[in-house]
Parts: C-alpha cells; structure tokens; sequence
C-alpha cells in the first residue's frame, strides 16, 4: 500500500522586506496509514510553515509553494482546485493548532464550531450534527458536554480548549491530522494528558498523524518516526528509537540535550542549543548548522551536506561527519 | 440587567445637572436679555419700564442661583417651562419640530451603515487593490469635505438635472409632512439631506470596518475556519463579520448621538425646519427656558444612545454577555 502522505521536495518561500525567506527548502518524508510522525526543531525552522503548506494554507501574499509535490492519498494536492481543496480540509485532514485561547472563535459556540464541519463536509442536519457534537465532546473527555456546548471559549480552560480543537479535528473521520505543537501552550500536566489523549484516539480510530513539536523528549513516547529540521530542511530522519539513542546529526544531538521533561517541574533548568538560529534571508552554500556546531571542519563551508542513509534502514542524516559521529559523542561525552 | 440599567440612569444623572449648569451659565454670559430683543424686534424705541416689567415676568430679575435651582427643580418635576419667546410650552415647540430631525438623523444612520458595512469588508478583503483604493478614497472625501459645501453642491446638483430634463427647476418641498401622510412628499424632502449627512458619516464608519475586518482576517481562529474547508462565504459571514463588527456597532451609535448635535448646519443648508434649526433661533432670540430645553434633550438623548449601545455590545459579543 501506498503511504497516506508523501512530501516530495516540497519548497514554500516568502517574499519579505528583508528579502525572501525559503521557509521550507526542499523536504521530503512519509507518513503511512495510522501512523503517528513527528517533525521536530526549534522555533523558526519551518514546522508550521511545513504543515500548513499541506493543506494549501500558506497566506500568499507573502509566502507560495514554489516546488514539489504532496501525494495525498494517491492525489497530488498541489493540482486541486480551491474547492476540491476545501473538501480535503476538515474532513480528510484535520488540523489542531497551537494556540488554544485564540484558535476558537470568541463568539461562536462550542456547538457550533463543531457542527458547522459537520453541515460542510456531511450535509448533516442540525439536530444531527448537535448529536454528533455531544458524542465528540463525550470522545475527548469533556466532563458535562451538554452544558459546554452551549459555552464560548473564553468559558473553558486552555486544556478544555484543545480538547474541543481535537474534537472538531476529528469530527468528519479523517485520515490524517496534523497536530502543530498542541500543547506548547499549556501547563505541564495538562500536556501530559492531551498528549496521551491524542494517542489513545488516534490508535482507536486508525487516524494517521503529524505531531510538531520542539520538544524531543515528546517524540519518544508519541511517534514512530521522527523528522529533524533546521533552517527549512531536514537535517536528520528516522525511527523514534533511532534518532533517540542514537542520533547522526550534531543538531539533534544538541536538542537532546535540551529536552524537557514532562515529568519533571518547569524549573528544572533547560540547556537551549547554543546559538542562535541562522537568518534564513541569509543563508551560503555551506552547512546551515555550521556557525552553530562544534564538529565543523573546512568541508561543511564549501558544500550542503545531502540528507544520506547511516547505520540503520530508514536512518538519513545530513551531516557530512554522521559516521563519526557515534564516536566522537561518546569520546566528547 | 435591570439594576445594570438603572445604575447606568442615576450615574447619568450628575452628567445631566453638568450640562445644565454649563448651558446656563453660557446663555447668562450673552450680553442683552429676551426681553430687550422682543420688545426691541420692530425697530422701534425701548421703553425701559416695559423691558423691566417683562424682566420682571419671565424671573430674569430673581438672583441668579434661585434661576438656576427653579431650572433643576422644574426638570425634576418634568415640567419643562414655556418659551419666554413664543410663550408656547417648550415641549409643543420641540414636538412639532422634532420628527423631521428624528427622521433624518435616523435614515441617514441607515443610509451610512448601508454604505459603510459592505464597501468596508470588501476594501478589506481586495486589500490594496484599485477597488480599495477607489473605497478608500471615496471615504476620504466624506471625511474631508463639509457637509454644508456637500448639501450646497447636491442641491445644486438637483436643480440643474430637473432643469436641464424638465425645463424647470424642481425644489424639494419645505413643509414637512409625515412618511404615513404623504410618502413621496415626505422622502422628496428628507432623501437628499438624508443622504449627504449618510454618506459623510459613512466614511468614517467604513475606515473602521475595513481596519477591524483587516484585524480580524489575520487572527487564528480565521485560520482554523480555513482548515476546517468552509465555504470562504461563511468565513467572511459567520467568523470575520460578527468579530469585526463589534467596535463598529459602538462607533455607529456614537455617530448617531452627534449626528442629532450636528443637524444644526444640514438643516440650514437644506432649510429644515427641524430642532437644529429652533436651537439657532433659541440661541439667537435669547430665549433661556427653550435652548436649555433643547440642549438637555442632546444631551438625554447622548445617554440613552451610550446604553442602547452598551447594552446590545454586551449582548453582541458573549466574552461580556457572561461575566
Ligand atoms: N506570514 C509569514 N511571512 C513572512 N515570513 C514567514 C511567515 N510565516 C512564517 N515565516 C517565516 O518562515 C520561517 C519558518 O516559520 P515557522 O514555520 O512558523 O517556524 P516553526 O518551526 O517555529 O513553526 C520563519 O523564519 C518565519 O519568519
Ligand atoms: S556538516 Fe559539518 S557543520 Fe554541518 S552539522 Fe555536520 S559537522 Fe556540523
Ligand atoms: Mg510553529
């Protein structure tokens, strides 16, 4: 079978007053039926960018597509009209976005941002589609769904919140949703349960799914694969497992460090990835990581380093050092 | 709710004795009296004792604290006097004079909101287009031009159009007749005035809309409609508009509260008899009892129109509704 998702090349630039900015430069990566995928990298390294260009969502102006493809369920949705587009939104793919207090409009219900996908995608009737309503909220865990569907956002919590963004991600069925760092916004242990929720939903319903985040430690529990980017790109791909225990790439060896935990107090105190992120308007021809990396030699300035297999199947580092680099980790640590 | 409103009344109470005391205190401070300008109106020569026994009459002579306390207390008693004038009750005069005002101020607020909301939206929606330019400079234009100059212009304007397809100049009529007795003679009256203030205070009302609608397109919740694969119809309708709207409706009834305060210039332009024009000749005649009265109703009317437009915020935007 061929998988749900596949990106292929896929560039989205903006044009800015300080010059364009090639947002997402040229990533490729799958993701199967049911499968749960992680895109990971700190902020500003084109996660958000990277999503939304899926669902054809990038405001233009500033930013376009300006390459590759999006093979969706065998179609690719870079050739979709506008309206065949829009039925591919919210009820093939679903999408929960990361901030709950301003994703939900103010003035409208719980109900009705439920239902409204419902009317759209389903031609459900009203009192269908309220019933339909009530049994997501039940689905999320919402405590006393008949009384909260009548409330307005600004009457539930932020973890309630994202969990009526869930529900109206998975109101019509879909196949995929992509989840744009759903729980940045929230109080440790709430994420915690919003993480869990999603898993134990997706894996109930077969629902594939897209979870970014910057926080690595995330990846191990939630995800099968994981995708690594930086500066537009992906610089490091493979299992869960594999980019964990035993990462090829200096970049992700650096945000491993700087994982937080979810079971540990928000002070605890965090090691940032030296550095600065790189200004994309102003990228060489070198590695983009090199100002940043401690393992840089004369050859990272002259050449991109290509996103190439190392050890395992599956794994791809671009690092022109990643089969060193198990190595000189263990003789640096 | 209802001790939200009377709250509201008795808080507007200190802002109505404010304005009473200013108005009289400014009519006091206008050299000569009513009675010099009544007995003196024909040109002929002032007999001083007569002056004194009309002073004498209508209470000028009484201290000026006791004048302004027999002021106050009247109103407390909603007796609001006579017009030291005409010798009318003051509520008769206004009564007569208030629905061709009432009526004007009403349809051009229609008229300005119907301008306003979708030329607003749609210069918001084609963003630096030629069409926004064009929107946006016709509401400049309202801004920037007079509305006497505007009134002038447009009666100008319909003279020579009925002139130049007639033979004869055409007037719209001067006496003003209800809507339910004679609507064509009523609207051929009300329309053109109507308009020319509507359009002026559409401009203001449509750079507001196109700027929150501008605000509102670029929030998240916008977004999260697009990827829900709605209809861009019921974005706009349902998500953008009814956010968008909110400070609009606030700025709509604040325009309708001056527009009643501005009808002074239309209603000479377009020689209206309305209270803009009583309020001139009030003002002019010295006539105390009648300008207070007049200022005091703008000034009701100001407070009333402040809590209409509180209260259907509260009721429009549910963040308020239920806190
Ligand atoms: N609307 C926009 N206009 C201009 N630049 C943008 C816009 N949206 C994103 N970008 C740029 O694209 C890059 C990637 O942003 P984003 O995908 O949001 O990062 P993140 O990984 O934090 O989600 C950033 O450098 C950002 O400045
Ligand atoms: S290619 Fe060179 S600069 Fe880039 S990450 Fe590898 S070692 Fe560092
Ligand atoms: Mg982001």
């Amino acid at each position: 079978m061929p998988p749900l998702l596949e990106v292929r090349a896929l560039h989205t630039e903006f044009r800015t007053g300080a010059g364009l900015v090639r947002a997402v430069d040229g990533i490729s990566y799958t993701v199967e039926h049911g499968e749960t995928v992680a895109i990971v990298g700190e902020s500003g390294s084109g996660k958000s960018v990277g999503a939304l260009s899926i669902l054809r969502l990038i405001p233009d102006p500033p930013g376009r597509i300006t390459g590759g493809e999006i093979l969706f369920d065998g179609k690719d949705l870079r050739g979709l009209s506008e309206a065949e587009m829009r039925e591919i939104r919210g009820r093939d793919i679903g999408m929960v976005f990361q901030e709950p207090m301003t994703s939900l409009n103010p003035v409208l219900t719980i109900a009705r941002q439920i239902t409204e996908t419902l009317e759209q995608h389903q031609g459900a009737d009203r009192e269908t589609a309220e019933r339909r309503a009530l049994e997501l909220l039940e689905m999320v865990g919402i405590a006393d769904p008949k009384r909260r569907l009548k409330q307005y956002p600004h009457q539930l919590s932020g973890g309630m919140r994202q969990r009526v963004m869930i529900a109206v991600a998975l109101a019509c069925n879909p196949k995929l949703i992509i989840a744009d760092e759903p729980t940045t916004a929230l109080d440790v242990t709430i994420q915690a349960q919003i993480l869990e929720l999603m898993k134990s939903l997706t894996r109930k319903l077969g629902v594939a799914q897209i979870i970014i985040t910057h926080n690595l430690g995330v990846v191990a529990r939630y995800a099968s694969r994981v995708n690594v980017m930086y500066a537009g790109r992906i610089v490091e791909a493979g299992s869960a497992e594999a980019i964990y225990h035993n990462p090829r790439h200096p970049y992700t060896m650096a945000l491993l460090k700087s994982v937080p935990r979810l079971d540990q107090p928000r002070r605890a105190r965090l090691d940032p990835v030296d550095g600065q992120p790189p200004d994309l308007t102003r990228l060489d021809g070198g590695c983009s990581f090199r100002p940043r990396c401690r393992f840089a030699v004369e050859q990272c300035a002259k050449a991109r380093p290509p996103l190439a297999a190392v050890a395992e199947p599956g794994h791809l580092s671009a690092c022109f050092r990643s089969a060193e680099l198990s190595d000189i980790r263990d003789v640096a640590a | 709710m209802y001790r939200y409103i009377v709250k509201r009344l008795l808080l507007a109470v200190p802002t109505l004795v404010g304005a009473a005391a200013l108005v009289f205190v400014l009519m006091r401070l206008i050299p000569g009296d009513v009675c010099v300008i009544r007995l003196g109106s024909g040109g002929a020569h002032v007999d001083p004792a007569s002056v004194e026994a009309c002073r004498q009459e209508l209470g000028l002579n009484n201290p000026l604290i006791v004048q302004f306390l027999d002021f106050l207390w009247s109103y407390f008693t909603f007796d609001f006097g006579t017009s030291m004038w005409s010798g009318q009750p003051v509520t008769h005069e206004i009564a007569a004079r208030l629905p061709v005002s009432l009526q004007i101020a009403v349809m051009a607020t229609v008229i300005a909101v119907a301008i306003a909301i979708p030329l607003g939206t749609i210069s918001a929606l084609r963003e630096n287009t030629w069409l926004d330019h064009v929107v946006r400079m016709v509401a400049i234009a309202g801004i920037a031009t007079p509305s006497f100059w505007l009134g002038i212009m447009s009666l100008v304007l319909v003279l020579d159009i009925t002139y130049l397809a007639t033979g004869k100049a055409w007037m719209p009529p001067i006496q003003y007749v209800s809507f339910w007795q004679d609507p064509i003679h009523n609207l051929s009256m009300v329309l053109l005035p109507a308009i020319t203030v509507g359009y002026r205070y559409s401009a203001v009302t449509m750079r507001m809309t196109r700027s929150a609608m501008l605000e509102v397109m670029r929030e998240d919740y916008i977004r999260t409609a697009r990827s829900k694969g709605l209809l861009e119809q019921i974005i706009i309708n349902r998500h953008a508009l009814k956010n968008a709207l909110l400070p609009v409706v606030t700025l709509i009834g604040i325009e309708f509260a001056f527009l009643i305060g501005g009808l002074v210039v239309t209603e000479q332009v377009f020689n209206l008899n309305g209270i803009g024009r009583l309020f001139v000749q009030a003002v002019q005649n010295q006539d105390n009892v009648l300008t207070q009265a007049l200022v005091m109703l703008v000034v009701v009317i100001f407070v009333v129109t402040n809590l209409v437009v509180d209260l259907l915020y509260a009721w429009l935007d549910p963040r308020i509704r239920f806190s």
